[in-house]
């Protein structure tokens, strides 16, 4: 049941974007969600929406695939759209039931709403699902880099972030085997209030600490066996290394950014 | 040549209570003296708790002796400034495949060793795929080692300590994880790599069955050097391997029982072709 | 008093493109009192068809009979069901979770609903069944040797009372000794204590030394079903599938061929020491 969340997994495919630099990814992802929140009216978004489909099709993703991500957080979607719907002032309400009365201004913020989490997503999940997660994080290294020099462990944070993405799917499924072990003791995780669920996760938790902490150990003891020492003097594998096709992803990244800004400061 | 040298090792592990007082000491190695020669493919049998997985760390000084000395290719483990030489020369795979294995990418766990070491990034690829090539494990380079079975991800473990281009590699146990086919699978892999590349391998087991093409066969428990000798010469002495908690192969036993009961066969018989051999000459 | 599986298949993932069909049409009987060994490469459905018999998985298609009962009957209480059906995982040891050895073990009796001295009369009978130490009951388990700890473990499902004790691999990872020490037990259980074992082993040396049927798992169906000497008989399909017969199998072959009058079909050291000593003498 855990094992088959697939939300923004690495999906393999030979595209462009799958090639592009980590950093370009990241600096893209990060333009993109800013682009969500300037844009004014429909020119704004349909220039984002051509952005948009622009990236899908280049990805080689299937469509279908990616928006399989959006099913977990539909509900979260039409809670925040209702909210918007019904809690947003205005003055000629279009639709009054009893207490509730909805404005145009709620229609429209509502819509707005469901228009930006769904590109969000869509948007974000472009990058997880072409870049693996060793990119991702040496592309968080290398672009953070010069925060180290003011004393912030870059290299010990991406080295955690890719350690803890190698481990996730293995304790996911040791969970699911503790789980089972015990329920073959007779455990029953679903009984009881609140407290009593709660009590009822410690033969499901210790084990899992345990367990956790153990290949920690074996872990830092195999990385010591192979002279690992920290970030310094080390050489890279798959160093990154800018080509033209990074150079050419971030002229296009600055004219899309400049034209989304152009378009907002005119209100289009 | 002997390439490992450990001459009165003693190795205590102290614990201690809440206030820093000693609570338990237990001595793990108890004056061992061990001469392991350059080239050659040595097991280190015992069961659990005899003190063996604690003398592998010895070598590659995940542990530093409380009394005595170890020599790793004329290296004093207790010198800190040899620590990373050593560790370069002699490489150690462990028990638990999954708990060694740091990267999300085959290729790139085998590059992690010769990272860490500083190697120029052309010479890495060279090196990663040599090594993956002498297990075995080329053609999976780029997979995830989480959809990889027990023994191939052992091999590439043993891929991520060759990458590093060792003399000696130490395995712990590597097999007891395994199913059958994996623990043939990373015996093969090993083997190999003795042989074509003269690297001196020390198998840490407790399986009988693997330790019949050995060179040398060193026996320990409780933390003391109880028997060594040829796979012939130690595993002749069944009733002394049993009281040291151990086991003969199968077919070992079977001779032995044979013998036993009055037939005229040699003692310390591992294969099958040698107990064929013998049985037939008696009839 | 039996388990029946009736045409039980079970598919992981149905509808995506990870499908697997882990069981293929299984039909098997495991009678009351029997020891019977599972074997089967990794990957050949054996797992999944040992989690079927306690209702941990629910099959596909198919139907599961405890003592005449359908276990996937509505008001069928599955809780109950592993409590009769005990199983115990691979390196069960890894499940061990409270702070002494004596509650961990009276954890499965108090989900059963004993009170609490009942529960630690249980514990206290399973411990000593497995050999532990007194001194150590009150100790965490988390202290103890491999061995031990495997011993306590198995100590946690004994107490449950089980009329049926599945083991995956009860010996993985121990040194030899050890190894004897957990199968003395299991023998010791199903002798004295008259339960049902059923044993999944990679060692086919074990298998033939101990169990009475042999079931052989192969691409999720039941390859052969038989007693150890007929199972090894066709030890080259054996080969075929990923497995291999006990090395005596081999070896009373190989003698056969060089004009040497032994019973091919002994399996086990006892057998072939017999066979050997009949033809030379």
């Amino acid at each position: 049941m855990l094992r088959e969340i697939t939300l923004g997994q690495y999906y393999p495919a030979d595209s462009v974007i799958h090639k592009l630099d980590p950093r370009v990814k990241l600096v893209a992802t990060l333009v993109y969600v800013v682009s969500l929140f300037l844009f004014k009216g429909v020119v704004g978004f349909a220039v984002i929406t051509a952005f948009l489909v622009l990236a899908v099709k280049l990805s080689k993703v299937p469509f279908l695939y990616m928006i399989k991500g959006l099913k977990a957080i539909v509900i979260l979607m039409i809670l925040s759209a209702l909210f918007n719907l019904v809690l947003t002032p205005g003055i000629n309400p279009v639709f009054v039931l009893g207490p509730i009365k909805v404005y145009p201004e709620g229609v429209r913020m509502a819509v707005l709403m469901l228009i930006r989490l769904s590109y969000l997503i869509v948007g974000t999940s472009i990058m997880t699902l072409t870049t693996t997660p060793n990119q991702l994080t040496d592309g968080l290294e290398t672009g953070l880099a010069p925060f180290s020099k003011i004393g912030v462990p870059v290299h010990a944070i991406a080295m955690m972030m890719s350690i803890a993405l190698r481990f996730i799917p293995i304790l996911i499924e040791e969970t699911d085997l503790i789980m089972k072990a015990q329920m073959a003791r007779g455990a029953d995780f679903e009984k009881g209030n609140i407290i009593q669920k709660a009590k009822n996760m410690v033969p499901l938790l210790v084990p899992l600490f345990v367990s956790a902490f153990r290949r920690a150990d074996d872990l830092a003891m195999a990385m010591e066996a192979r002279c690992y020492t920290g970030g310094a003097g080390r050489t890279k594998m798959k160093p990154l290394r800018y080509g033209k096709a990074d150079a050419l992803a971030y002229i296009v990244l600055f004219a899309f950014l400049a034209t989304v800004i152009v378009l907002r400061i005119f209100g289009y | 040549m002997s390439i490992i040298k450990a001459k009165d090792l003693v190795h205590e592990y102290i614990r201690r209570d809440e206030d820093g007082n000693v609570k338990m000491i237990q001595t793990a190695i108890n004056h061992v003296d061990m001469d392991i020669e350059e080239g050659s493919f040595v097991a280190v049998l015992g069961h659990n708790g005899s003190g063996k997985s604690t003398f592998a760390k010895h070598i590659n000084v995940l542990l530093s002796p409380t009394e005595g000395t170890v020599w790793v290719d004329g290296k004093d483990t207790s010198n800190p400034l040899f620590t990373y030489p050593i560790r370069r020369t002699a490489g150690m795979v462990f028990q638990n495949p999954d708990n060694q294995i740091i990267a999300s990418v085959v290729e790139e766990d085998v590059g992690f060793g010769p990272e860490n070491i500083g190697v120029p990034t052309d010479e890495i690829w060279t090196r990663v795929e040599e090594s993956l090539k002498s297990v075995g494990m080329i053609k999976y380079r780029t997979h995830s080692p989480n959809k990889l079975s027990g023994g191939q991800k052992q091999r590439v473990a043993i891929a991520g300590v060759m990458a590093m281009e060792p003399k000696c590699i130490i395995l712990d146990e590597p097999t007891a994880m395994l199913d059958p086919n994996g623990r043939k699978e990373v015996l093969a892999a090993v083997h190999e790599l003795n042989k074509k590349k003269g690297v001196t391998v020390i198998l840490i087991t407790h399986y009988m069955e693997e330790v019949v093409d050995c060179d040398r066969v060193f026996v320990m428990d409780s933390g003391k050097l109880v028997m060594q000798g040829t796979p012939k010469e130690v595993f002749s002495k069944v009733e002394e391997l049993k009281e040291h908690r151990l086991d003969v192969p199968q077919i070992t036993l079977l001779a032995h029982e044979l013998k036993e009961a009055g037939l005229d066969i040699p003692e310390g018989i591992l294969t099958r072709e040698e107990l064929v051999e013998a049985l037939c000459r008696l009839s | 008093m039996s388990i029946i599986l009736d045409h039980v298949n079970y598919t992981y993932s149905t509808g995506t493109a990870y499908e697997i069909q882990a069981l293929k049409d299984i039909n098997l009987t495991i009678e009351d009192g029997q020891f019977i060994g599972i074997i089967g490469h990794t990957g050949s459905g054996k797992s999944t068809l040992i989690q079927h018999l306690n209702g941990l998985i629910k099959a596909t298609s198919g139907a599961i009979y405890y003592n005449g009962q359908d276990i996937y009957d509505e008001d069928y209480d599955l809780r109950t069901l592993r409590t009769k059906v005990g199983l115990v995982f691979q390196y069960p040891e890894h499940q061990l979770f409270e702070t002494t050895i004596f509650d961990d073990v009276s954890f499965g009796p108090k989900n059963q609903g004993l009170s609490k001295e009942e529960a630690g009369l249980r514990a206290f009978e399973a411990l000593s069944m497995v050999g532990l130490d007194e001194n150590l009951y009150y100790q965490s388990p988390f202290e103890l040797s491999g061995g031990q700890k495997r011993r306590v473990a198995i100590a946690g499902v004994i107490a449950m009372h089980p009329d049926v004790i599945i083991l995956d691999e009860p010996t993985a990872g121990l040194d030899p000794k050890g190894r004897d020490e957990i199968f003395d037990l299991i023998s010791k259980m199903h002798e004295e204590k008259n339960i049902t074992v059923v044993l999944v082993s990679h060692s086919m040396e074990d298998v033939a030394k101990y169990v009475q049927r042999i079931i052989v798992m192969n691409d999720g169906e039941v390859m052969f079903d038989d007693t150890p000497d007929e199972v090894f008989k066709h030890y080259k399909e054996l080969e075929q599938a990923g497995l291999a017969a006990p090395q005596v199998t081999y070896l009373m072959h190989e003698l056969k061929e060089k004009g040497l009058d032994v019973d091919v079909n002994a399996t086990t050291i006892d057998e072939a020491k017999r066979s050997i000593l009949k033809a030379l003498c």
